[in-house]
């Protein structure tokens, strides 16, 4: 894959996408391999909590509160991060978000920052504008560093290297940090990257960090992490610059005890992150000096707007649902064209372009409800498919589909034309069949079914004529 | 189904004009078309004691979805008279296990068997094991758990030709995992899954098949 970042606007459509990403075979291995290894962690972390259901009811009645509340939850967080020494951006758009973002890198005078993982900023693509305005921003998660210096595309919320194994990492690593001798151990790999990274750390001024949680009540900034390089970019500069959705906010520091159950055992499956950081504002004896949050809306305020897809805005960003997800399973990340990937990118995403991009990716699930059963607010994520399905149909207008649509909606309404439908589609599949009785071949669109699959002839005898013959019909 | 529910002594009825319950409309987009089958099944089952399907995704779209139906609808009398309808209705399985308390309905069925969990039974209607329970209770039968029974076959009505190369290797799992039992024939409570897991073997020409839960619990072998 190549360094092109995922972007929506110009993406293909997601059939044609997937196709192309199923024919990585080495890349369908590694993102097997890493989902079904985060699943099993996850389901006995989450099998070890009597109260688990009670915890998503929570966390799904919070989540819903804040949205239903979210002017006044925002400014009450503006106001006490001001309090506290912070100073509040608002930003309409990613492209007001990275103007912010660039400008107050160059009012901290310095030409590199160092970077916390952040969604937010892949969503904004911040990186290629730091350095179009001549910044180098340095990513220090261990898996954004893999996808940095492979001039590679995040593929997973939280794991965003998933799709690589360890040995296309220590080539990336061997190449870009010229390490010729380097071993495949995770520890080798983990050792290269903190050398690597330790220098950055010590030397860069500026940090720049996403936010897992803004508490109103506080006006503090919550980032959870399991390496610690959050928390070296969180201290050690003297400027840091946090961006993140409008949709982040929580209204009270005691919801977190909620939140940091559901998140770590459905992300990571760990029962505690390692690194639980809260900031709030600005300490004058230690930290750092300058402070700023850029609160962005981006189309949430649009999304909030959908009463039936307002929910969509509870997402917490575990990323459960990819690896529960038979589609992300198969396809990996890249195929959904967007850093939000599997159902909650398939939701997430067109309504991020207010529906004017990304218009298959609704379509891009059997809707199995693997994604809903695990998701830790309850997000029912086939719901939302199910509307946004609707949004694009009528957006679309009249097609062969819809036509086709029509027809059949018409013959479900009269007992009359649905057994005249019965009876033409025997005629009408007849030339078809073969003399086995099945068919092997479909013309058009219905031809995705003959791909892989044959399809039985009608039955000579429908059960309406069983039944009939039968002699009930008096009934 | 209708031979099972008659050999426990029940009477069966088919209204003629049941057509469809708007699934694939729905699931697909096309709500306009979807909305007036509530009323059409309403108007179809309203004197019903139970309303018994053989398929649990159609029941899924029901329970889950006709209340909002017919409150988008904002018709009063269609929304009191889905409430009143709905604890009437029940997947096959479910009607035998949960509301006549049933596992052995008297069947035999002397083969090598596993059973498909579909999403909608096993996620939306939460049927658990009760379709595993009347399963056991057949005389004669041999019954192999299926690997990775949570696991979607990737049917998934317009999905399986929307996106038919994902489709597909979701299907490409399912059938490595019906294989690996040694079953002679996978059973579901869902015609949709069977249809398109047995499209699969066929092409694949594993020479195992596929029949409906009800086709065993019938007790005869049906020829396919």
């Amino acid at each position: 894959m190549s360094g092109t970042a995922l972007d929506p606007k110009t993406a293909p459509l997601f059939p044609i996408a997937a196709k192309t990403a199923m024919g990585d075979a080495q890349m369908r291995k590694n993102v097997r391999h890493a989902t079904d290894v985060i699943q099993a962690k996850r389901a006995r972390v989450v099998g070890e909590m009597p109260d688990w259901q009670e915890l998503r009811e929570a966390g799904r009645q919070i989540r819903q509160h804040t949205m239903e509340n979210l002017d006044f939850y925002l400014e009450e967080f503006e106001k006490n991060c001001t309090r506290a020494g912070g100073v509040v951006h608002w930003a309409r758009d990613a492209e007001e978000a990275r103007r912010i973002v660039v400008g107050l890198v160059k009012a901290s005078g310095s030409d590199e920052v160092i970077k916390i993982k952040s969604m937010t900023t892949e969503e904004i693509q911040l990186n290629p504008a730091l350095e179009a305005a001549g910044i180098h921003p340095f990513e220090t998660d261990l898996a954004e560093l893999i996808i940095q210096l492979g001039e590679d595309r995040p593929s997973h919320i939280v794991v965003p290297a998933l799709h690589k194994n360890r040995r296309e990492i220590r080539e990336i690593f061997k190449r870009k940090m010229n390490l010729p001798e380097l071993g495949d151990q995770p520890h080798d790999l983990a050792d290269a990257a903190r050398v690597f990274l330790r220098e950055k750390f010590l030397r860069v001024k500026t940090g720049v960090s996403g936010a897992n949680f803004l508490i109103a009540e506080t006006g503090g900034v919550c980032v959870v992490e399991s390496e610690g390089n959050g928390r070296m970019c969180l201290t050690l500069p003297e400027t840091l610059i946090t961006i993140a959705g409008i949709d982040k906010v929580i209204p009270r520091y005691q919801d977190l005890e909620v939140f940091l159950q559901l998140l770590p055992r459905s992300a990571t499956g760990e029962r505690m992150n390692p690194y639980n950081s809260i900031w709030t504002g600005v300490d004058a004896t230690d930290g750092p000096r300058g402070f700023h949050v850029v609160l962005m809306d981006n189309a949430r305020t649009e999304i909030l707007a959908d009463e039936e897809a307002r929910q969509t805005l509870n997402c917490i960003r575990c990323a459960a649902c990819q690896n529960a997800c038979p589609v992300y399973r198969q396809t990996g990340g890249h195929a959904y064209g967007s850093v939000y990937a599997g159902p909650i990118g398939a939701i997430l995403t067109p309504q991020l372009q207010e529906m004017h991009h990304a218009q298959s990716l609704p379509f891009a699930s059997s809707l199995c409800g693997a994604c809903y059963e695990v998701c830790p607010v309850k997000i029912n994520i086939p719901e939302v498919l199910i509307h946004l399905r609707n949004k694009v149909v009528k957006q679309k207008g009249l097609s062969a589909e819809a036509l086709a649509m029509r027809v059949m909606g018409a013959i479900f309404l009269s007992e009359r034309r649905f057994r005249a439908a019965q009876r033409l589609g025997r005629v009408a599949e007849s030339p078809l069949v073969r003399k086995d009785g099945w068919i092997g071949w479909l013309p058009g669109q219905l031809g995705g079914w003959t791909q892989t699959r044959d399809l039985q002839e009608m039955p000579k005898e429908t059960f309406r004529d069983w039944w009939e013959r039968r002699g009930n019909d008096g009934n | 189904m209708v031979r099972v529910l008659e050999r426990l002594g029940h009477t069966v009825e088919f209204p003629a004009g049941q057509t469809c319950c708007g699934q694939m409309h729905w699931n697909t987009g096309y709500q306009a078309e979807a909305l007036p089958l509530v009323a059409r099944f309403v108007e179809q089952f309203r004197g019903a004691e139970a309303v018994v399907v053989p398929s649990s995704s159609c029941v899924a779209m029901m329970r889950d979805h006709y209340p909002k139906m017919a409150a988008e609808l904002k018709d009063e009398k269609l929304i009191a008279e889905v409430d009143a309808l709905q604890p009437k209705v029940f997947e096959f399985s479910e009607f035998l296990t949960k509301r006549l308390g049933l596992e052995d309905v008297g069947a035999t069925y002397p083969h090598r068997v596993t059973y498909h969990a579909s999403c909608h039974g096993l996620r939306n209607l939460e049927l658990g094991d009760g379709p595993m329970r009347l399963l056991k209770a057949v005389r004669g039968i041999e019954l192999v758990e299926l690997p990775g029974l949570e696991q979607c076959c990737g049917f998934g009505g317009t999905f399986a030709v929307k996106n038919a190369d994902v489709s597909g290797a979701m299907l490409e799992d399912k059938l490595a995992a019906v294989l690996t039992t040694g079953a002679e024939a996978c059973t579901a409570c869902d015609n949709s899954c069977l249809m398109h897991i047995q499209g699969g073997l066929h092409r694949q020409k594993t020479g195992v098949r596929t029949l409906h839960l009800a086709e065993i619990l019938a007790g005869e072998e049906v020829r396919r």
